[in-house]
């Protein structure tokens, strides 16, 4: 359904992705894995067409989003929906407004079938009764979940959720990782999840992509990456502080930056 | 020969430095004038943004209106004062009407007016789009493919034009009440000679100068503010910076405007 072809993003001289190539399927629920830095936030930007790649091809189907003129790309987009880390609730607008918001932009449905609609998708991430509230008054785990029903308001084919179980105590975070496998399950949509969690990550996963510094270390299913021999993976799934991938990524020698490197303190 | 190069090095330093200022000044004002073409081009495309429009013009408009008021007031307080007293050497007291009137309309009223717009309104509009920056709330309009220029920018630079003119005009009936109450209630002047020279001075082009130059800092105080906001480097120090620079460049962007839009009136 989505595939990336050779593609790469350059921050000037920081290389987050590198001649990366994916491949999402339809109606499966894709895990997009690695530690801080790795470039799973930007490919999920890229694929949702927030920012341009420096080289290599998104593709849509048939439809290449390089390139793509605003008006197809905001038609695309019609057909998605996207859980931002930190919600990116409209502060302006309650709990209602906030989920009815899509449906009143791009429908004309009458106000009486947008209200069943948005009782239906609050229904869904369990906040009915809570309309009224806004964006200040609602816990973190609460704001997700709206913005999760925000995100399913409009039934859409693809969604993309960016870190969603950050920031969440255990049961949140569990509630917010079963809801994306099953509405991913019974909707027959596609989800897309960037996350470091790995529990909960394995645990929803159709396919999942592991990156480490810009590029693809492996793919294939939960047990499939489990199982996988690079000791970078085990690594990664286990949290151990030891392995390949290094904790420290200060390129010069910790003696010379002691002993001949005195920074000034900039804070008062 | 070491101070000869380190006084070279220090030339070369400093015009360095004022030359980068200089083309990032230009590329900024660029960005700002496509970013501003880019978004009034929406008012000519469906979706409509009229209910945004006037909801804004609600906020900018009505919202600075008491602020607007009590500056025009003290404003024409002021110039009646300060008027009457200069006057008076001359004996030529029954002047004092169209000083006050001419000073309000032709230039305070409408450079006055900008300035509490900047303050009041420009900055909360810069701070606005730059928290939607941080919070990822203009990616997330994008996301429900609503577009940010059109949904967001739009409606606050045409709010600012309508707003500005409107405000202005207000301003100048307030400052000019103020300055009959404090010239002919307080200071004794004959209020047929302060009505009958206000209105034997002030000419259309006067009002229309005030207009026009209210118009142009409309549009100015518009495309500044709402382009920093959107532009403001998303932390929270980028926003804070964003609308100091915003409120610093939309008011001496009024005074140069001013001076320009004087320079054609007179």
């Amino acid at each position: 359904m989505i595939h990336t072809e050779q593609l790469s993003r350059h921050f000037d001289d920081v290389i987050a992705l590198n001649n990366t190539d994916i491949h999402i399927k339809a109606q499966q629920t894709t895990v997009i894995m690695g530690g801080s830095g790795s470039g799973k936030t930007t490919l999920l930007r890229l694929l949702a067409g927030l920012e341009c790649p420096t080289s290599g091809h998104i593709w849509y189907g048939d439809d290449d989003l390089n390139g793509m003129s605003q008006k197809r790309l905001y038609q695309l987009r019609a057909r998605m929906g996207m859980l931002f880390q930190y919600s990116a609730l409209l502060n302006s607008l309650n709990v209602y407004d906030n989920v009815a918001f899509p449906l009143v932009e791009h429908t004309k449905l009458d106000n009486s079938v947008i209200h069943t609609m948005v009782t239906m998708k609050l229904e869904q991430v369990g906040l009915r009764g809570f309309e009224n509230l806004m964006p200040s008054q609602l816990s973190g785990g609460m704001a997700k979940r709206v913005a999760f029903a925000r995100a399913l308001a409009m039934d859409p084919e693809v969604v993309f959720f960016d870190e969603p179980t950050s920031g969440l105590d255990p049961i949140s975070a569990g509630v917010i990782a079963s809801l994306i496998g099953n509405i991913t399950k019974h909707t027959k949509m596609t989800s897309i999840v960037v996350t470091h969690d790995v529990h909960a990550g394995l645990e929803i996963a159709d396919h999942v992509i592991l990156l480490w510094q810009g590029k693809v270390i492996a793919e294939g299913t939960s047990d499939v990456i489990r199982n996988c021999d690079d000791a970078r993976v085990q690594q990664f799934i286990e949290g151990r502080p030891d392995g390949p991938i290094p904790f420290s990524r200060s390129e010069t020698s910790y003696i010379e930056d002691l002993l001949h490197k005195p920074g000034t303190v900039r804070i008062s | 020969m070491n101070k000869t190069n380190t006084s070279q090095n220090t030339f070369i330093i400093f015009f360095g430095y004022l030359g980068r200022c200089f083309l990032r000044a230009i590329e900024s004002i660029g960005d700002a004038a496509v970013l501003s073409a880019t978004s009034l081009a929406h008012l000519f495309h469906r979706p409509w943004q009229g209910k945004h429009i006037v909801l804004q013009l609600y906020a900018l408009g009505v919202g600075s209106f008491v602020i607007i008021a009590i500056t025009g007031a003290f404003t024409g307080m002021v110039l009646a004062l300060q008027g009457y007293y200069t006057l008076a050497k001359f004996g030529s007291e029954s002047l004092l009407g169209s000083g006050v009137a001419l000073s309000i309309i032709r230039e305070l009223g409408p450079v006055l007016g900008a300035f509490m717009m900047v303050g009041r309104a420009g900055s909360s509009i810069t701070a606005e789009i730059g928290i939607m920056r941080v919070t990822e709330q203009l990616d997330a309009l994008q996301m429900m493919a609503v577009n940010p220029k059109a949904r967001v920018i739009l409606p606050r630079i045409i709010a600012m034009i309508i707003a500005l003119p409107l405000l202005v005009s207000m301003f100048d009936m307030i400052g000019l009440g103020a300055g009959y109450i404090v010239g002919v209630e307080l200071l004794g002047v004959n209020g047929g000679a302060f009505v009958g020279e206000m209105i034997a001075k002030v000419t259309p082009m006067d009002l229309y100068a005030g207009w026009v130059k209210a118009l142009g800092f409309g549009i100015l105080i518009g495309i500044i503010c709402t382009y920093m906001g959107y532009r403001a480097t998303p932390t929270t120090e980028g926003v804070a910076k964003a609308t100091t620079q915003a409120v610093v460049a939309g008011s001496v962007g009024v005074l140069v405007l001013d001076y320009i839009l004087t320079s054609f009136f007179l």
